[in-house]
């Protein structure tokens, strides 16, 4: 149990706990709160979970929590921890098994007012054109030859195959694809299951929603992302589906004797671990690295069908229906990164789950029309609150190892959230106040409530406060579907 | 604990206390929980079998590697458990004729089997864990 005395403030957003609260710990853990999250934060298991994480072999600087943090498995979701390459570790629980899971803002020119007859009619034809659901299958199934593709190409697949154009990919993190990726450590059965999943949702928190750019306040920015006060956006959240996970999966278990064999001792066998140089930890990183860019393609192919359900139910409507890519971005990703600690550029592993790349202006990895102003972060909400778009800045490069917040975060169990809504009642609810809901199962709508998550504004506030992001613009759901 | 699982309290995911007298009885009460979780509805019509063979270095890795093969059957070749008839089952291997009615639908997604703190506890009462799934 940790109490808030057990933490020492160290500036208005951040908080420590030393290395000398518990013998096992290698680096301190500081978490992003303010007052109130911070009580959040400690009422479940996150913060045990963040100390634990901090005695993982190699890491550097601090293990680091988001104010959006809540209890995951092995490492909570919302943390950040980088081990030294190429001697630290990697660990597979730390990214999480839905890797690459993320988040693709598509902007559009259409106003509310020219689409809003229209809505429902969208939210229908959204859903039929993105699979969603348990296990569903997509329009299009791949020969293993050509999943290996995938995984070596990533997003350019899609571009290859007419799914994507170059201005998608050139505002894609990594261009939508990571470099070493290696189909030979992929098991079988996840080859199996990648087969027939590209261009799929999936189910629980993944959605895709139709969105108003309520406030915008970087005009600069805003412009730059094709983000106009009034007009309509598209979010979609989904990673790699049931290939991700089994490779996840395949690989905790296959850790499980490597840590023995690397006389690793940790806390809790979510975090088991390997070396980056050993073989293990090398043919993890490939593997993921193949699961990643599955994901990438797959929210590109997904962004294909969205745009063919805006050409379907607007064609003759509205003269300018092509949604324009604003960004894609990972948040549950392991990924070797420069950053500078006291003074000296070091070479690390960032395991981000549930956190967000938030690298500052000058970063050459950006577009050129980013490049000036820093990486946009894409913060989705709740379904019945908002999302925001925010840029990463030269804070988050001091402070976060170029990270920041994912979400809302969520706050009350899956249980309770059952116990106390009606999936029914919420539709209903969210549908009185403008927004159109299509879901596959009214319980896990229930699950997903927004009084299960916490204020997003405030997480907002305290990454600003903090220095490790700035507003851009704040959106509005309109559309809301989920598997 | 009526039917040797209950769901208890997680933040994000969903986590599963399970009892049995024995480890045959923790496993197939793992399974059910699990599918129960999942809210499963199948085909009525003739049951089917498949004959499962694991190994593992200790009963915990053993008890996710059963849940992942279910969990793999119930996406991937849409096969929901009925019933669980282990000829054998130790600390580290199992045997066992798995009976299943295809799947006509299953409402929530079960991304993984974690090893999140798992612990089979052995005491007078029988065995007892709590399982993790991540959702």
């Amino acid at each position: 149990m940790i109490r808030k005395q057990d933490l020492k403030q160290i500036s208005a957003f951040r908080w420590e706990i030393p290395v000398s609260f518990r013998k096992d710990m290698r680096v301190p853990v500081h978490i992003f709160a303010d007052p109130e999250l911070l009580e959040a934060a400690l009422g479940d298991k996150s913060i045990e979970q963040a100390i634990n994480s901090a005695t993982l072999p190699g890491l550097v600087g601090q293990v680091l929590v988001m104010p959006d943090v809540h209890q995951g498995y092995g490492f909570p979701i919302g943390g950040i921890a980088a081990s030294r390459y190429p001697d630290g570790i990697i660990s597979p629980g730390a990214i999480g098994y839905d890797i690459n899971c993320g988040v693709r803002l598509l902007a559009t020119r259409i106003p509310y007012e020219k689409i809003e007859p229209y809505l429902d009619e969208l939210a229908d034809s959204l859903y039929q054109n993105c699979p969603s659901g348990v296990g569903v299958s997509g329009h299009i199934l791949l020969s293993k030859q050509e999943l290996k593709r995938v995984c070596r190409e990533g997003a350019g697949w899609a571009l290859k195959h007419g799914y994507a154009s170059r201005n998608d990919l050139d505002r894609t993190e990594e261009t939508g694809c990571l470099a070493g990726a290696d189909p030979e450590a992929v098991s079988e059965r996840a080859m199996q299951r990648g087969r027939s999943q590209l261009g799929t949702l999936g189910a629980g928190n993944h959605f895709i929603e139709v969105e108003i750019v309520e406030q915008v306040f970087d005009e600069k920015a805003a412009a730059a992302m094709g983000l106009r006060i009034g007009q309509l956006a598209v979010q979609i959240h989904c990673g790699s589906r049931g290939f991700g996970h089994q490779i996840c999966s395949d690989y905790v278990r296959e850790f499980q004797e490597a840590v023995r064999r690397y006389n690793i001792h940790l806390p809790d066998r979510e975090l088991v671990c390997a070396p980056l140089n050993s073989v293990e930890g090398e043919r993890y990183l490939a593997a993921m690295n193949c699961a990643a860019n599955y994901a990438f393609c797959n929210r590109q192919v997904l962004a294909h069908y969205a745009r063919k359900a805006f050409e379907e139910v607007l064609t003759g409507h509205v003269s300018d229906w092509d949604l324009y890519q604003v960004y894609d971005i990972a948040h549950n990703m392991g990924k070797l990164e420069t950053h500078v600690l006291a003074g000296k550029e070091v070479r690390v592993c960032v395991h981000r789950k549930g956190a967000t790349r938030a690298f500052g202006p000058g970063f050459k990895g950006l577009p050129d029309v980013y490049r000036s102003l820093g990486q946009p972060v894409l913060v989705p909400g709740s379904m019945g609150t908002a999302s925001w778009v925010l840029l990463g800045t030269e804070g988050s490069m001091r402070q976060s190892f170029g990270s920041s917040c994912h979400g809302a975060g969520r706050v009350m169990s899956r249980k309770q959230a059952k116990r106390e809504v009606r999936g029914s009642d919420l539709r209903q609810h969210l549908e009185a106040e403008g927004i159109h809901i299509r879901a596959g199962s009214m319980s896990g709508l229930a699950e997903e409530a927004p009084r299960a998550y916490k204020d997003v504004d405030r997480v907002i506030e305290v990454v600003v406060g903090a220095g490790i992001a700035a507003k851009v613009a704040r959106l509005k759901p309109l559309v809301v579907i989920k598997g | 604990m009526e039917q040797g699982y209950e769901e208890i309290e997680h933040t994000a995911d969903w986590s599963l206390r399970v009892k049995g007298q024995d480890l045959g009885e923790l496993f197939r009460n793992a399974a059910f929980g699990m599918a129960g979780l999942m809210g499963i509805s199948t085909e009525n019509g003739p049951l089917h079998m498949y004959r499962l063979e694991l190994k593992a270095e200790d009963p915990e890795a053993l008890l996710v590697a059963f849940l992942e093969e279910i969990l793999y059957r119930v996406e991937f070749t849409a096969e929901s458990v009925e019933d669980i008839n282990f000829s054998s089952i130790s600390t580290n291997a199992l045997s066992a004729a798995i009976t299943y009615l295809p799947v006509v639908e299953v409402e929530k997604a079960i991304k993984a089997v974690t090893f999140h703190l798992l612990e089979i506890l052995e005491s007078e009462r029988g065995f007892e864990t709590v399982i993790v799934f991540d959702v």
